[in-house]
């Protein structure tokens, strides 16, 4: 079975280590904020400005000078600091951030994402997508593995145009984790019930399969 | 002698000598820190042609969005523009031109325009339409391209508190462009919640200096949100 969202939020948030400074994209990575391990001490970025992002308010508490970079109301961690765009993207550029989760359209096995932009469709713009992913060292991508038409999107070229350039050396879908070394991917993991023959079909990039690919637990 | 005081009385002379064609810088991120009143007086006002530079474009109700629907925008240099249909139409119909700007670009233009930095190199966007003939250099193995800074004939932006010297004290996420977007514009015009005597800031505690601002009214706020999400009590 591949796997559900709160499945790839729950495997996102194995990667947390203890002390890590996190950003997580919209969707699926937020939702890794529920599954934070016990006995793990993170720290939420939002690139709007905020290190030490909390949960949603309570609604009485609700303030809208406090959002996080989707522009949904939040509260701050106990302590939280809180700090201009230019300061935040410093951190953030200047590989201060431990972790970034993202989502994207297609990854290629050169390490290049896509993310932000169909051409001919609405253009909504890259936000801070470019910023994170030129900046962290550390980066999952997290993306179903193939379009709801059997198209893959672990190509061996993007097709789109990109929000990075060999950036990308980890991705998450909700049939495989895989890794990017050497204009290839590895297979690291399958989720569970899925075979490795399924995954080998659906990725159009090349892929090295080891001997054994554990089945990862969720 | 006004000296120091940067207090002006009204929404027409805070924004006095905005005309047609300028470029604006202003601050929020979405509708939060966003100097509505102030977007609601060159609305008011009718000045045209106008180059926005700012991280988003409000929606159609609030915020920035307002300026499309008499067509006041001509360039919108943003980082996302989502969530308003007004815009969209715009666009496609290439009534409005927009250049996209990764968002922490887009932020560290706004500062390197306010501190004298003609341009600067970073990674961000290398290998993608954003770094299309830019000048790309090469520091330690990695690849870089060059964004010039960006300035603005005035900057439009809030802040949370204020003294007459124009000393800023900014709250929460409030706080996003604001403080670049003030330091980029050639007259910079910040509308406050409250107004407190010189001398009863902190100095420790002023998110930024008065010497950016020149003038300063104090404003009522709706402040609006754009995705209310809370959770429920345990």
């Amino acid at each position: 079975m591949s796997l559900t969202r709160e499945q790839l939020a729950q495997r996102v948030a194995q990667e947390f280590r203890d002390g890590y400074y996190v950003n997580l994209g919209i969707g699926i990575p937020t939702l890794a904020a529920n599954y934070i391990p016990e006995g793990i001490d993170v720290m939420l970025q939002s690139e709007n400005g905020i290190l030490g992002m909390g949960p949603f308010p309570l609604d009485e508490d609700v303030d809208a000078d406090l959002i996080n970079a989707g522009k949904q109301t939040v509260t701050l961690a106990e302590g939280a600091s809180i700090f201009s765009s230019a300061d935040s993207f410093a951190m953030i550029r200047g590989g201060h951030v431990d972790l970034t989760v993202l989502g994207a359209f297609e990854v290629d096995c050169q390490g290049n994402i896509a993310s932000y932009m169909i051409p001919g469709k609405l253009i909504k713009g890259m936000g801070g997508a470019m910023d994170l992913v030129a900046g962290a060292d550390n980066i999952i991508v997290t993306m179903t593995h193939a379009s709801k038409y059997g198209d893959s999107k672990l190509l061996s070229a993007c097709t789109l145009p990109l929000t990075g350039k060999g950036c990308i050396k980890r991705v998450l879908t909700d049939l495989a984790l895989l890794d990017i070394e050497d204009g290839k991917f590895i297979l690291r993991e399958r989720a569970p019930g899925v075979s490795v023959d399924e995954i080998a079909k659906l990725t159009a990039g090349e892929l090295i399969i080891p001997e054994y690919v554990p089945e990862m637990s969720v | 002698m006004a000296g120091f005081n940067k207090l002006v009385a009204t929404y027409a002379e805070a924004l006095a000598g905005l005309e047609d064609d300028m470029t604006l810088v202003a601050g929020g991120f979405g509708l939060c820190g966003s100097p509505e009143n102030l977007i609601k007086e060159i609305k008011r006002k009718g000045t045209k042609g106008l180059t926005v530079i700012s991280n988003n474009c409000g929606t159609d109700e609030y915020g920035l969005g307002i300026l499309l629907k008499d067509r006041q925008i001509k360039k919108m240099i943003a980082s996302y523009v989502g969530e308003n249909a007004l815009f969209e139409a715009q666009l496609m119909s290439g009534e409005l031109e927009v250049d996209l700007t990764p968002q922490g670009t887009l932020a560290e233009k706004m500062r390197a325009g306010g501190a004298g930095i003609p341009a600067f190199y970073t990674a961000t966007g290398y290998g993608t339409l954003v770094g299309e003939g830019k000048e790309v250099r090469e520091f330690n193995g990695r690849h870089y391209i060059l964004e010039e800074a960006l300035q603005g004939d005035f900057s439009i932006a809030k802040a949370w508190k204020a003294d007459p010297h124009g000393n800023l004290i900014f709250r929460k996420t409030a706080r996003n462009f604001n403080p670049m977007a003030i330091t980029a514009g050639k007259i910079a015009v910040v509308e406050v919640e409250e107004l407190v005597g010189v001398g009863e800031l902190d100095p420790d505690q002023i998110h930024l200096p008065g010497i950016y601002v020149n003038r300063l009214i104090v404003g009522e706020f709706e402040k609006n949100i754009e995705q209310r999400t809370v959770r429920s009590a345990p």
